[in-house]
């Protein structure tokens, strides 16, 4: 085809893209680090990572701000963005359509689900110790556990002697993300004032409750997860010739399907616990950087997680900055960015759709 | 066309940036609380701002959150947004020496960074009793370090209290007491109620009238039949600010509610939302104005 290789040959190297944005990752998180309500002079604000406490107020709690509150902050937009660009970039490759994305195969629903659940049900169902131990924890331990069981729900549904159904799997991910829209509908409507509140807050995602102490519980998830779908990635390349032909190629299709959907889940389900929902970086960020790489998977899953990071942080700058000192809940902008951005590749892609 | 829609991307994440940054300003300086009690106090929670301007300590509030409207002085305050979804570092921007959180602000890790960044927080307890008015008067004035003000303040609310209370049993105490249904926003296709455990619930009762719905807590959604069968003599609603739409006209054109009793005699009673509910210093006026407006129709 000489219009791909011409395209071929209009794409610049990989090393180009990925030094490019490895530098516009550093400068995001430098922008990030000197962004916020809280006024720190962009000098002060790397000195003061570096500072010991000093004694003096003022420069002790720029530090603190620094260290205590906007460098989780950071850490857990990069890992937002990395995992649900990495995640989207292995789902639109495993089932071979951009428009795949970590919602469909039901982990955000089934995460909200488990939070809906907790925030209005859990004064009733949990014993009052059990809850009172969690403490702050029973919330993301409740959406993660309802993230990994709907994905497995839909797996046990579409999954059957050694194989895994895509189209099915697809089609139980619709009807599954359906019921839990259901249920939460539910819960929505047994939920007292306060509940429903909470639930609307969480379900529009936000980047403000990092901890370092939540950070180090959820790298872990979300480490593994990028890193296991960074091993499938001459599998999925291969998987874009089709499935025969993959089995072809000497690629074990089913174990393929399984882990991809193991790591999305586990990596997803973690970050969407600790953050609510954030949309659209998925879907988005491996599109992009398509654009520039290509399609093979090798090039866009760690270009789409370095883009996802980029994305990620640079929304959540300005939702902590634009409305100071009041915030701007992360789902919405990262809807307000990708959305319009959806819509134009879509109009461009008409053409395909026979219009 | 794809190198197009990369730099069309590019543009539109870059015109966002810059507005983003243009926040970003160098240090403002900071004040220590001193012993003449705190100066930079951010209020979170609209019957706490009352009481501070009961309290005549307004000028050392420097901004409040989305719920304190009022007196309309503090509703011109800068915001901090919506009390429930704070911003630690959005709070400290401001470099506050006191936050007085209401029993609704949150999220707690945020109050909680907030405190870890050596800003005190003075926490307030959930409820609806005349009680917990006069302790949240006692704990404004004593986190203000204005102790005497506060002893005055809540002695005037007593009195004030006792004298309502006695007006209201003394004038509605051998009628019988009205079944009052209280309706929360009055647009949409169903009506949201109160049960019991609400700021209505503990009105009604104070004022003298019976909730015309008992048997589940918070507010519920209510349907046409639910609303005839509950058979309330009055039905009562709240407004925010100036509305365009009566309360009245359209709480009767709902299915169910013009026929209950309420609604063939036409008795419907509306009040400012914050005025009825925000358990503030106001509490013993909106008691005695409920009483009267209940007991009239």
């Amino acid at each position: 085809m000489p219009g791909r290789t011409a395209a071929a040959r209009r794409r610049p190297p990989r090393w180009i893209v990925m030094t490019v944005l490895v530098g516009l990752l550093a400068a995001a998180v430098l922008a990030a680090l000197c962004g916020g309500a809280y006024r720190i002079a962009p000098g002060e604000a790397v000195g003061a990572l570096f500072r010991g406490a000093t004694g003096d107020f003022v420069q002790d709690q720029a530090r603190n701000v620094m260290l205590q509150i906007r460098l989780p902050r950071i850490v857990l937009g990069m890992l937002v963005g990395a995992g649900f660009g990495a995640a989207g970039a292995a789902l639109q490759a495993l089932f071979r359509n951009p428009l795949a994305d970590p919602g469909l195969i039901g982990v955000a629903s089934g995460a909200a689900l488990g939070a809906a659940g907790v925030i209005v049900l859990g004064g009733v169902l949990l014993p009052a110790a059990l809850a009172a131990s969690l403490g702050l924890w029973m919330l993301p331990v409740a959406a993660f556990a309802g993230a990994l069981g709907v994905t497995a729900l839909v797996y046990r549904l579409a999954a059957g002697r050694g194989r895994l159904a895509l189209p099915l799997l697809l089609l139980a991910g619709i009807a599954i993300n359906a019921v839990s829209g259901a249920a939460i509908g539910l819960l929505t409507y047994l939920a007292n004032d306060t509940q429903l509140r909470t639930l609307t807050f969480w379900t529009l995602g936000s980047l403000g409750g990092a901890q370092w102490s939540m950070l180090a519980v959820i790298v872990w998830p979300v480490a593994l997860g990028i890193v296991a779908l960074a091993l499938q990635c001459r599998s999925l390349n291969a998987l874009l010739l089709g499935e025969a032909e993959a089995l072809h190629l000497g690629v074990a299709v089913q174990s393929v399907k399984r882990r991809v959907m193991i790591a999305c889940a586990l990596c997803v389900g973690a970050l969407v616990a600790s953050s609510g929902m954030i949309g659209f970086i998925g879907l988005i960020a491996p599109h992009i950087v398509r654009l520039v790489v290509g399609p093979d998977p090798r090039a866009v899953l760690p270009a789409a997680a370095l883009f996802g990071a980029i994305l990620t942080l640079l929304a959540d700058l300005i939702a902590r900055t634009w409305v100071a000192p009041a915030e701007l809940p992360l789902g919405i902008l990262t809807a307000l960015l990708g959305a319009p951005f959806f819509l134009m590749l879509l109009w461009q892609r008409r053409g395909q759709f026979g219009l | 066309m794809t190198r197009c829609a990369t730099l069309t991307a590019g543009a539109w994440l870059g015109s966002l940036l810059p507005m983003a940054l243009a926040h970003a300003a160098p240090a403002a300086s900071t004040t220590n609380a001193t012993k003449d009690g705190p100066k930079r106090v951010i209020v979170a929670g609209g019957a706490l701002t009352e009481i501070v301007y009961a309290l005549g300590a307004q000028s050392r509030v420097i901004a409040n959150d989305l719920t304190s409207l009022y007196p309309e002085a503090a509703s011109k305050l800068p915001k901090i947004g919506y009390l429930r979804t704070l911003s630690a570092e959005g709070v400290l921007s401001l470099h506050p020496d006191l936050l007085l959180a209401g029993a609704e602000a949150g999220p707690p890790n945020v109050l909680s960074q907030i405190e870890a960044a050596g800003v005190p927080v003075q926490h307030f307890r959930h409820g609806y009793t005349a009680e917990l008015v006069r302790e949240n008067i006692r704990g404004v004035a004593n986190a203000l370090k204005i102790g005497d003000d506060g002893t005055r303040v809540a002695a005037r609310f007593t009195a004030e209290w006792m004298q309502v209370r006695d007006t209201v049993e003394t004038r509605y105490g051998i009628a019988r007491r009205p079944r009052v249904l209280f309706i929360l926003g009055h647009t949409g296709n169903q009506v949201m109620v109160a049960g019991q455990d609400t700021a209505a619930d503990a009105m009604l009762a104070y004022a003298g009238a019976e909730n015309a719905l008992r048997g589940f807590s918070g507010y519920r959604a209510l349907s046409a039949e639910a609303a005839v069968a509950a058979q309330p003599d009055v039905l009562l609603t709240t407004t925010t600010g100036p509305s365009p739409v009566d309360p009245a006209a359209s709480l009767l054109a709902q299915p169910g509610l013009a026929n209950t009793p309420a609604g063939r005699a036409g008795r419907v009673v509306s009040f400012d939302a914050l005025y009825l509910l925000g358990f503030g210093p106001r509490l013993p006026q909106a008691v005695a104005d409920l009483a009267k407006r209940v007991h009239a129709v």
